[in-house]
């Protein structure tokens, strides 16, 4: 026990030593354990992939085990984040990766593998081409509508909503617009058919729950509802389902309440992953934690990674970082603005780049969201908020 | 239903984005003669997924089982790995394997040195490792060459780089001396007042006891040349023997003297004592103010194999800096020298303020404290 505990937490320190690390060196010991694989190789999934990748490799060219394959690891991939498995999915789908009319299916997952790469031009294209094809494909039209949501093409995400629930009523395709119109100017009403749908659908999965339920939360949250923000958020999480967004959107929803010690609380556990480990450090930093240094130099050693590598993934997380950390308002605006530019528009990606430029004294750095902001008559009170201030220091007032 | 789950999951994804780092490996490449030295961390995962480490199946990767796959994973890497220059290949061989913690797990470390046919003059390199597997996968590439370092990056789109090791590089590094050279002479205000210092009278001559205009440019001008020659043929001659270390001086001792060159030059022009031979003046203080160069280059770091490149460069920097505050003041000074505020306010005013501030920073300079910034 005492030698797992210590096991633990050599690797803990692993994996919080910056990405510079020390040097090289020679393992004394054989049985160290160097590096624990995410999966078990014993584990019936893994062998199930493995076949698959045996039958493949006989044959690279059979579409249906190259379809089985490659929709098995972006499954994967979505679900432990892990890009790896993005990289092995586009693999299985080599014959056909380059090809400008491959068959429908592989149109579908390839759209989605390059949404995950935030290629959006290239998966929107390949989805209108299978839509074309087959108007009946439910997967291609949320997969588009999804697209389009992120990228605040509205009305066109509300167009693809419509198609989806002219041919499913499920939860989902029922969620589907009022997702687009809570953020268009009709929040409150969006939020009344959600919460209809949820209770019209008592045989939805937990995760269809889990989903509609982060939504209601964010909803509520915008509109200044705190309560049921919180009611929602914690109906959520008693699912029991370990969902980075809705730990995600929590943890964000308690640091806006001054409430940094139930954030570590929540995310204390959750160090091996970036997107929560941002969270985590900033909690810290706030209560002055000692762990704050250490979270933050591990993040900074996988920002460094990520530039060396010249990924574009996480500008807004970086920006974050740069922002609160590294105090250094300028560039986290600059990289705001370019995540924003590459059409990754949510709130969230709003919310740090209005935050920059008032820190940076920039109101004219953030004219593209202010202006999206009036277009969609967006009701966020935070987000309103901060384009008030931004004007009144454009405007030159106190 | 399934088809659901996935469109779910990929909802909030599209929003979260991944949170786990992706596949890379690390390559670091020192050419040297005809050697090529080598370092390659790969993780210790995608080598597993590859060629298989994990030999007992319970999801860890012991140093045990890296170990007895060693001469697997050193022939894979370099199976995807080529390495040539002017055409010709430069087979790697691996000379040790070992550890290493990056921020996202253990990768596998191989130290591998390249024979190549002939001196590495163009570097090709042609990188291949897990692109069959994973697409996303890149190989981040650091080539460390005397001058500087370069990075550059492999991926599926561009598997193949080329490297020029010397030309370019050398050309680079002087244009970036001969850079910090013109910036080294224009923020640095005791070189530029004591070169003044020199120059206000060149546009007069001194004569029944004070300065009077000159009446044609061309003496002015021989005047000036001669001043900045001997300046510069000085002040190259210390730099060089500094820079070499041939001599070296402590630098408070130089800097004191370097100020008190600029009070010196300054009070001339208020009370001369020297106005025929003034470029014997900026021969002998230059002397000093090559010192001061030198230590500047110290700081910079002078490359080995290129010492000369290097000071040259500097030198040429200095040389072109100095030329665009003469060009910038000897039109303006000839033009205005037979005027009341030449004489009175820029050559008598002028040189009493440089007295001023340089007898300020000789003080603080001699006695090691700070009054004002120079």
């Amino acid at each position: 026990m005492p030698r797992n505990a210590a096991r633990f937490l050599i690797s803990l320190c692993f994996c919080c030593a910056p990405a510079a690390s020390a040097t090289p060196f020679i393992p004394q010991d054989p049985a160290q354990v160097l590096e624990r694989l995410p999966v078990r190789p014993t584990d019936p999934a893994m062998e199930g992939l493995r076949e698959l990748r045996r039958q493949l490799a006989a044959d690279p060219r059979r579409l249906d085990v190259a379809i089985d394959l490659a929709d098995r690891y972006f499954r994967l991939a979505v679900r432990q984040g892990d890009p790896r498995y993005i990289g092995y999915a586009q693999s299985a789908l080599t014959p056909w990766w380059g090809q400008p009319e491959p068959p429908t299916e592989v149109l579908v997952l390839r759209a989605g593998l390059k949404q995950y790469l935030h290629n959006f031009d290239a998966a929107l294209a390949d989805l209108t081409q299978a839509l074309a094809r087959d108007p009946g494909n439910l997967t291609a039209w949320s997969y588009r509508a999804v697209i389009y949501i992120v990228m605040a093409r509205y009305e066109e995400a509300r167009r693809d909503c419509r198609q989806l629930y002219s041919r499913d009523q499920g939860l989902i395709a029922a969620a589907c617009e009022p997702t687009v119109d809570a953020l268009t100017g009709n929040a409150a009403t969006a939020y009344a058919s959600l919460a209809e749908a949820l209770r019209r659908n008592p045989a939805a999965t937990p995760s269809q729950r889990l989903w509609v339920l982060t939504r209601l939360a964010e909803i509520a949250q915008r509109l200044g509802k705190l309560t049921e923000a919180e009611a929602r958020y914690r109906s959520a999480l008693k699912l029991g389902i370990d969902d980075q967004y809705l730990l995600t959107a929590y943890a964000e929803f308690l640091l806006d309440q001054r409430r940094p010690a139930e954030v570590v609380e929540l995310l204390k556990d959750k160090t091996r992953n970036d997107v929560l480990l941002l969270r985590l450090a900033l909690a810290e930093q706030s209560l002055a934690l000692p762990a704050a240094q250490t979270h933050q130099a591990a993040i900074q050693a996988r920002i460094d990674a990520a530039r060396l590598r010249q990924d574009k993934l996480h500008l807004s997380d970086e920006a974050i970082f740069e922002l609160v950390f590294r105090k250094n308002p300028r560039e986290a605006l600059r990289l705001a603005r370019e995540n924003w530019e590459l059409g990754q528009r949510e709130p969230s990606d709003a919310r740090i780049l209005l935050e920059a430029a008032l820190a940076a004294g920039q109101p004219a750095g953030a004219a593209a969201v202010l202006e999206w902001l009036a277009r969609n008559r967006h009701e966020d009170v935070i987000l309103l908020r901060l384009a008030a201030e931004l004007k009144a220091l454009r405007d030159g007032k106190p | 239903m399934n088809r659901w789950l996935v469109f779910l999951t990929l909802l909030l994804q599209v929003i979260a984005a991944d949170a786990h780092k992706p596949s890379d490996s690390y390559l670091a490449l020192r050419p040297d003669g005809q050697q090529i030295e080598g370092k390659w961390d790969i993780a210790l995962r995608d080598l597993d997924y590859a060629i298989g480490l994990d030999s007992d199946n319970n999801g860890e990767i012991t140093w045990g089982e890296l170990r007895a796959r060693h001469d697997a994973v050193a022939a894979y890497a370099l199976a995807h790995l080529k390495l040539r220059t002017n055409g010709e290949d430069c087979p790697p061989r691996v000379t040790t394997q070992l550890v290493d913690q990056h921020s996202d797990g253990a990768y596998a470390v191989l130290r591998f040195m390249a024979l190549c046919p002939e001196t590495v003059v163009t570097l090709e390199a042609t990188y291949s490792l897990f692109f069959d597997l994973d697409p996303q996968h890149k190989g981040l590439l650091r080539l460390d060459l005397p001058a500087a370092t370069t990075t550059a990056i492999f991926s599926p789109e561009q598997p193949s780089q080329r490297f020029e090791l010397t030309g370019a590089s050398k050309l680079q590094q002087f244009i970036d001396y001969l850079k910090h050279g013109v910036w080294h002479i224009w923020i640095g205000f005791d070189h530029i007042l004591f070169l003044l210092s020199l120059l206000l009278p060149a546009v007069a001559h001194f004569a029944s006891g004070r300065w009077q205009p000159l009446d044609s440019f061309k003496p002015a001008f021989w005047d000036v040349l001669r001043i900045v020659t001997a300046f510069t043929l000085a002040h190259s001659i210390t730099l060089s023997l500094a820079a070499l270390e041939v001599i070296q001086l402590p630098s408070r001792l130089v800097e004191s003297a370097i100020a008190l060159s600029v009070v010196l030059a300054a009070a001339n022009n208020v009370f001369p004592l020297v106005h025929g031979r003034r470029w014997v003046v900026a021969f002998f203080f230059g002397l000093i103010h090559g010192f001061g160069f030198a230590s500047v280059l110290a700081d910079l770091g002078l490359p080995r194999d290129s010492l000369v490149l290097a000071l040259v460069g500097f030198n040429v920097g200095v040389e072109v800096g100095q030329l665009a505050i003469v060009s910038a003041f000897l039109p303006l000074a000839y033009a205005l020298r037979k005027t009341v505020f030449y004489r009175r306010i820029v050559l008598f005013g002028g040189s009493i303020a440089i007295m001023v501030v340089a007898s300020i920073w000789l003080a603080e300079r001699a006695l090691d404290f700070k009054l004002i910034s120079s």
